[in-house]
């Protein structure tokens, strides 16, 4: 988990496209990501980020184009050696995504408990100190959630998403149906969690914020490809009309101070 | 410095030092957790424990928590402990789990014999619950009704005709065809032993009584329940758990007239539609195995079949069709009503709503059978 020379990308893509019906969503992209750091992925909504998203993970098959995740190349990849990837990154979906029927606790100790052979004395331990990273209590270790609140779902979710220790996490908006204090936490978590587990992000969000504050890198999709990519300066200096509008409009220059 | 993790003892006069080394990460949990659960046996065995850390080559929150956790059996055993070896990174993982103070124990359901009997009581104390609820949905169902009469306007046409489409027209292909299986099996199996006493032809007779008063309605009434039934409960449901039905009320609709009384008018209008073509059904196919299989041929099974039945059986079949209809669509929407914020309530609940819907039919049929044995038809 030390980080390694900058040029060892943790995730490469390499000329994705994703084809639903006729429209070309994702359209000969590429994209890097490197080891330890968080990259802020943006884009106007319906841009096709979460595809992205689900396409590296997966969840949505693509026309053409490769993947590697960990030097690892998800296509040729054996079940084993697609197990033991997924056993290294997690994923916190936009809604959650909690099992509705199991508790808090059997929602963060299920990814352990199917890997790991451990006593249900570290489970529980584990599970608490989870709890306890993403900002949480104890006690609502025994709560479904259905008894939760937006923001609670949110961090619990983290809390299963990062349970087995994971190099690679991607966040689908963390930050949106939080309260700006909550988000701010949030972000500080994350850069905290990438601090300690020497993590690395991959987060879509909209949230200016969090772009200023948590993130090292960022990439904006546009017409189906990455149409930029670098520091928050880089960014701000582009002079592509999107950028100029999301970086240089009313709310950007109200975070910016 | 790879391979496994290692915790080695090194005494140093009144003092012993505990070095890590290895990967300390979530893959080697547990071997790691044995080496701690060992090193927790020397609690209260020197003065000072030293745990060095400094020959970690990886380390997360499963290591990080490990060590700490020993460092805190280790303290209780009045021990002066102290970890030794952090890098700035890995010191704040440890700080992080440090403020781990109480663990709650899972709570464990045991099963015992009274508690079995507990639950076996709850349930039986429910029952008039069960019953209530039911009442209290006929008697919403009905005010919505009326509602509607003195407000026509208000009624929603276009939902009652979908799900008209839903229940009625897209069941009956499913609905015929069983009870046409069904028809054939009742002829087979009566002429097969009718005609040991040489009365071949009350298969007739039996035919038509039992699938125009009978069969044909309870029949057509169960396949009702699982199909449409089922359906009502799980969208009710999973609209209950999305918050839909919340929504529909914050704007000032009544579920029970937007969500409800539509699904229940399609139940009351397909029922009786439903036991027709079943009858139907059953007849034909109860008179195709007559003829192919008993040699009765169609004309005969027509005058036969004429002298039989009288209007009345088909009119009881019809009478009890809607009233089945709406106790399968009451059930139905009060189990979905009923779901919770999980995937499995919403299962548990449109389980109930199946077995309960068929368990009332019955119950109805019995009911109706007595009924009309009293009035004598």
């Amino acid at each position: 988990m030390m980080v390694s020379a900058a040029s060892d990308p943790i995730i490469r893509v390499r000329d994705i496209t994703v084809q639903f019906g006729a429209t070309k969503v994702l359209d000969g992209l590429n994209l890097d990501v490197k080891r330890g750091e968080i990259l802020g992925f943006v884009g106007p909504s319906g841009a096709g980020k979460s595809v992205l998203t689900r396409t590296i993970i997966g969840l949505v098959p693509k026309l053409s184009g490769r993947i590697e995740v960990f030097g690892i190349d998800l296509d040729a990849a054996d079940s084993t050696a697609r197990r033991g990837v997924e056993r290294r990154w997690g994923i916190l979906f936009q809604q959650g995504a909690l099992f509705s029927s199991l508790t808090v606790r059997q929602n963060i100790q299920f990814p352990v408990r199917e890997y790991l052979k451990v006593s249900q004395r570290l489970l529980d331990e584990i599970m608490v100190a989870k709890l306890v990273m993403v900002g949480l209590r104890p006690e609502v270790a025994d709560r479904f959630p259905a008894e939760l609140s937006g923001g609670m779902i949110k961090r619990v979710a983290l809390a299963r998403a990062l349970a087995l220790d994971p190099e690679l996490v991607f966040l689908d908006e963390p930050t949106s149906g939080l309260d700006p204090i909550g988000a701010g936490d949030f972000d500080e978590l994350v850069r905290t969690l990438q601090r300690t587990l020497g993590l690395t992000v991959f987060m879509v969000t909209h949230d200016l914020d969090s772009l200023y504050t948590a993130c090292d890198r960022i990439a904006v999709l546009g017409n189906g490809k990455i149409i930029a990519a670098g520091s928050m300066a880089d960014m701000q200096a582009s002079e592509h009309p999107w950028l100029r509008q999301y970086f240089h409009g009313k709310r950007a220059r109200a975070v910016m101070g | 410095m790879n391979g496994d993790p290692t915790l080695e003892r090194i005494a140093r006069g009144n003092a012993l030092a505990l070095c890590a080394g290895g990967p300390w990460t979530a893959t080697f949990a547990p071997v790691l957790e044995r080496i701690v659960a060992d090193a927790e046996k020397l609690a209260g065995s020197r003065l000072d424990i030293l745990i060095d850390v400094s020959q970690v080559s990886r380390l997360d929150t499963f290591g990080a928590w490990l060590i700490e956790r020993l460092r805190r059996s280790l303290a209780q055993g009045r021990a002066e402990t102290n970890i030794a070896g952090l890098s700035t990174n890995y010191a704040s993982l440890v700080d992080e789990v440090r403020r781990v103070n109480s663990v709650p124990a899972a709570e464990r359901a045991s099963v015992t014999i009274s508690g079995m009997l507990a639950t076996l009581g709850r349930s039986v104390a429910t029952i008039g619950d069960t019953f209530l609820g039911l009442i209290d949905m006929l008697g919403a169902v009905l005010a919505a009704s009326v509602r509607v009469l003195l407000h026509p306007r208000s009624f929603r046409l276009t939902s009652t005709v979908h799900h008209l489409e839903q229940v009625c027209w897209r069941a009956v292909p499913i609905i015929v065809l069983i009870t046409f299986l069904i028809g054939c099996i009742i002829s087979q199996q009566g002429i097969f032993h009718f005609r040991r006493f040489g009365a071949d032809i009350f298969v007739v007779d039996m035919l038509g009584v039992l699938v125009l008063r009978e069969i044909g309605v309870l029949l057509v009434a169960i396949m009702v329940a699982g199909r449409s039934g089922s359906a009502y409960t799980a969208e009710l449901g999973s609209m209950k758990m999305r918050e839909e039905i919340d929504a529909l009320r914050t704007m000032g609709f009544d579920p029970i007239e937007v969500l409800i009384l539509p699904r229940m008018l399609a139940l009351v209008i397909a029922m009786p539609i439903l036991a027709f073509l079943g009858a139907m059904a059953a007849l034909y196919g109860g008179g195709l195995v007559a003829w192919l299989y008993g040699g009765v041929d169609p004309e005969a099974f027509l005058l036969r079949l004429r002298d039989a039945i009288s209007i009345d059986h088909f009119t009881v079949g019809m009478i009890k069709a809607p009233v089945m209809a709406a106790v399968i669509g009451i059930v139905a929407c009060v189990e979905g009503l009923a779901v919770q914020g999980s995937a499995e309530s919403l299962g548990q609940h449109t389980t109930a709503s199946v077995v309960k819907g068929i368990f009332f039919v019955i119950v109805m049929d019995g009911v109706f059978a007595i009924f009309f044995a009293a009035i004598g038809i």
